[in-house]
């Protein structure tokens, strides 16, 4: 959408430049096919994403104005602000809101550790490379849900083979922090080799002779790893962080799975899935759609502007 | 790095091995625990035991025989791999023209590309909601393809664009000096030698595609689109009696098949576009 209405000063730009002589001419006739050529290409994905993005995002603010029940549709009227005072002063809303920081900030941090041991690991390793790379991609590429219920099923008593080491009256899943604490391992074990693999790119960056030169100068390999690994690898570990938060923020299919978001377990998304599929409260699900979005957008903004996270692709127009 | 002697490189691949074993654990605990737990007969199923003491396919029979998993496994098939078809597709034309071509308006998809990568999809699941019922495509294949695209694509056009890049730019050049116009190039040229960089992303698409859960459970409502992941969740099994947990743990073990023949064929390729896309952008 944005393109093709692009495409008309592009072509007034040109003009000029046919007219300065031949060889030129040529040159812009191949330049104006280009650009043509190029907005046609971006232009479905770009109409698909606007589209379910875009547009819905708009609906969701429109939606989040008005009282809007599907119990009781014809009760639906503008109320302004009205589902942002509810939901910004409901203690279910917080109760969510905690447990949604809480499991992303200690999952990240504990992912952030393993993540660069596993990258170490799978960067350095002089046995079984291949294998090692094989397996810890299984974590990565399993299906959440399916994973989620091996842990489940682990931490059934009776059943499992956790809820037996942890003591056999002990039911992980029904008492608040042991069942946050479940929920965090099933995250950090899933999401862990995607945080190693993006590390480990970062780690094929660190020049091997700059390490040797630190390391006849003396240095060990703790102080190696401070001085050098680190400060080279600072890009892809600011990315590798903004993208696990924002996954973790979202953190769904295991709580669903795991605890069904019971003894306030549940996050801002399970929250506002049970407030519009469970209670199909449109007006509140989508005030919550919002004040989630917006959310995002300031963890996204802090990162980048903050932490100097270089967005992905944002070098592009160097690149080319 | 350094010269190392011979005992000294044994006990260090020694030491290597010991820590490859313990990330291979790791790794594998989880997925042979349900394989495990698929696989162990009704009386032995809450035994608690890691190996099963009694080994039985019953419970594959007995999901193979409902209609709730075989219908859910045709949606998980077919839904995820027409979305990554499209996306693969419109994907490819969209990264070509970023690693390719000069135009206006290229930062901007970019950018907004990486919006809807960090875009919170649960935000998206309210309007979509109430959209999708009044354009009935709630509870419909195209109802679950459309936002698999969308947020597929974000990973396919940076997946690509950076494999897109490593292409030799003189073949495309040569094709245009032989007279072939730049929807040529790209089609003769340097369509076949981004094949394999398509092939991965297409891999990575249809991973999270057929992992998705929210928009499944959301967006759906009965076995005419439901996937197997939202499927799961509301397994009964063949008996309202007892537990599913035999069955589920079958279910999620087929669905987990797909995935780990992927991981042991293409390893080396999913680690690169992983990496390259997220990375190198």
């Amino acid at each position: 959408m944005t393109g093709t209405t692009r495409s008309v000063p592009a072509a007034g730009q040109a003009a000029p430049i046919v007219a300065q002589g031949r060889t030129k001419a040529v040159l812009s006739e191949g330049k104006r096919a280009e650009r043509r050529l190029g907005l046609l290409l971006c232009a479905p994905a770009a109409v698909v994403m606007i589209a379910v993005t875009g547009w819905p995002i708009v609906y969701s603010i429109w939606l989040s104005l008005q009282r809007f029940d599907l119990r009781f549709p014809a009760k639906r009227e503008f109320v302004g602000l009205q589902n942002y005072l509810t939901v910004l002063s409901d203690g279910y809303w917080w109760t969510s809101v905690v447990v949604t920081v809480g499991i992303t900030v200690v999952s990240v941090v504990i992912e952030l550790v393993v993540g660069m041991t596993l990258a170490l690991i799978m960067h350095r390793t002089l046995v079984a490379r291949g294998l090692i790379r094989t397996v810890a991609l299984i974590p990565y590429g399993i299906v959440t849900v399916v994973a989620a219920f091996s842990w489940k099923y682990a931490w059934t008593p009776q059943t499992g083979y956790l809820a037996d080491l942890v003591g056999p009256d002990k039911a992980v899943l029904t008492e608040r922090l042991p069942a946050l604490g479940a929920i965090i391992i099933a995250e950090v074990w899933k999401t862990t080799p995607f945080m190693a693999l993006l590390l480990m790119a970062g780690l094929a960056l660190v020049p091997d002779d700059l390490l040797r030169a630190a390391s006849m100068d003396g240095a060990g390999p703790w102080q190696r790893f401070v001085r050098i690994i680190v400060p080279v690898m600072k890009p892809a570990i600011l990315v590798a962080l903004l993208f696990r938060t924002l996954d973790a923020f979202r953190v769904f299919d295991n709580i669903f799975v795991l605890t069904g978001g019971a003894q306030g377990t549940g996050s801002v998304s399970m929250l506002t899935y049970d407030n519009l599929i469970k209670g199909l409260n449109l007006g509140i699900g989508s005030t919550m759609a919002v004040l989630i979005f917006i959310a995002v957008a300031i963890i996204a903004f802090l990162f980048i502007k903050g932490f100097g996270a270089a967005a992905p692709g944002s070098d592009q127009g160097g690149k080319r | 790095m350094t010269v190392i002697g011979g005992a000294e490189t044994r006990a260090r691949k020694v030491r290597w091995s010991i820590i490859d074993i313990v990330v291979v654990v790791y790794a594998l605990i989880p997925v042979l625990w349900i394989l495990s737990l698929s696989l162990k007969s009704k009386n032995t199923l809450t035994d608690g035991n890691f190996v099963p003491r009694e080994w039985s396919i019953q419970n594959y029979i007995d999901i193979f025989h409902t209609n709730e998993f075989l219908l859910a496994l045709v949606n998980s098939i077919g839904i995820a791999l027409i979305a990554t078809a499209i996306a693969v597709v419109l994907g490819t034309m969209a990264a070509y023209a970023i690693a390719r071509l000069d135009f206006p308006g290229k930062q901007l998809l970019v950018g907004f590309s990486l919006l809807v990568a960090m875009f919170p999809q649960v935000s998206l699941v309210s309007p979509l909601f109430e959209i999708e019922r009044s354009l009935g495509l709630f509870d419909t294949w195209p109802g679950l393809i459309l936002p698999y695209i969308t947020f597929a694509l974000p990973l396919a056009i940076y997946t690509l664009s950076a494999f897109f890049r490593e292409i030799p730019w003189e073949l495309e050049k040569a094709a245009k000096m032989d007279g072939a116009t730049p929807a040529q190039a790209f089609r003769r040229v340097i369509a076949p030698l981004a094949a394999p960089g398509v092939f991965t992303t297409a891999i990575l698409v249809f991973i999270f595609c057929w992992n998705d859960f929210l928009f499944a459970i959301s967006l759906t409502s009965t076995t005419r689109s439901r996937t197997v992941p939202a499927a799961l969740s509301f397994f009964t099994g063949s008996s309202q009696f007892e537990e599913p947990t035999g069955q589920v743990a079958a279910a999620a073990v087929v669905i987990t098949v797909p995935i780990v023949l992927f991981v042991l064929f293409f390893q080396r390729r999913i680690v690169a576009g992983l990496t390259s896309g997220a990375v190198k952008g």
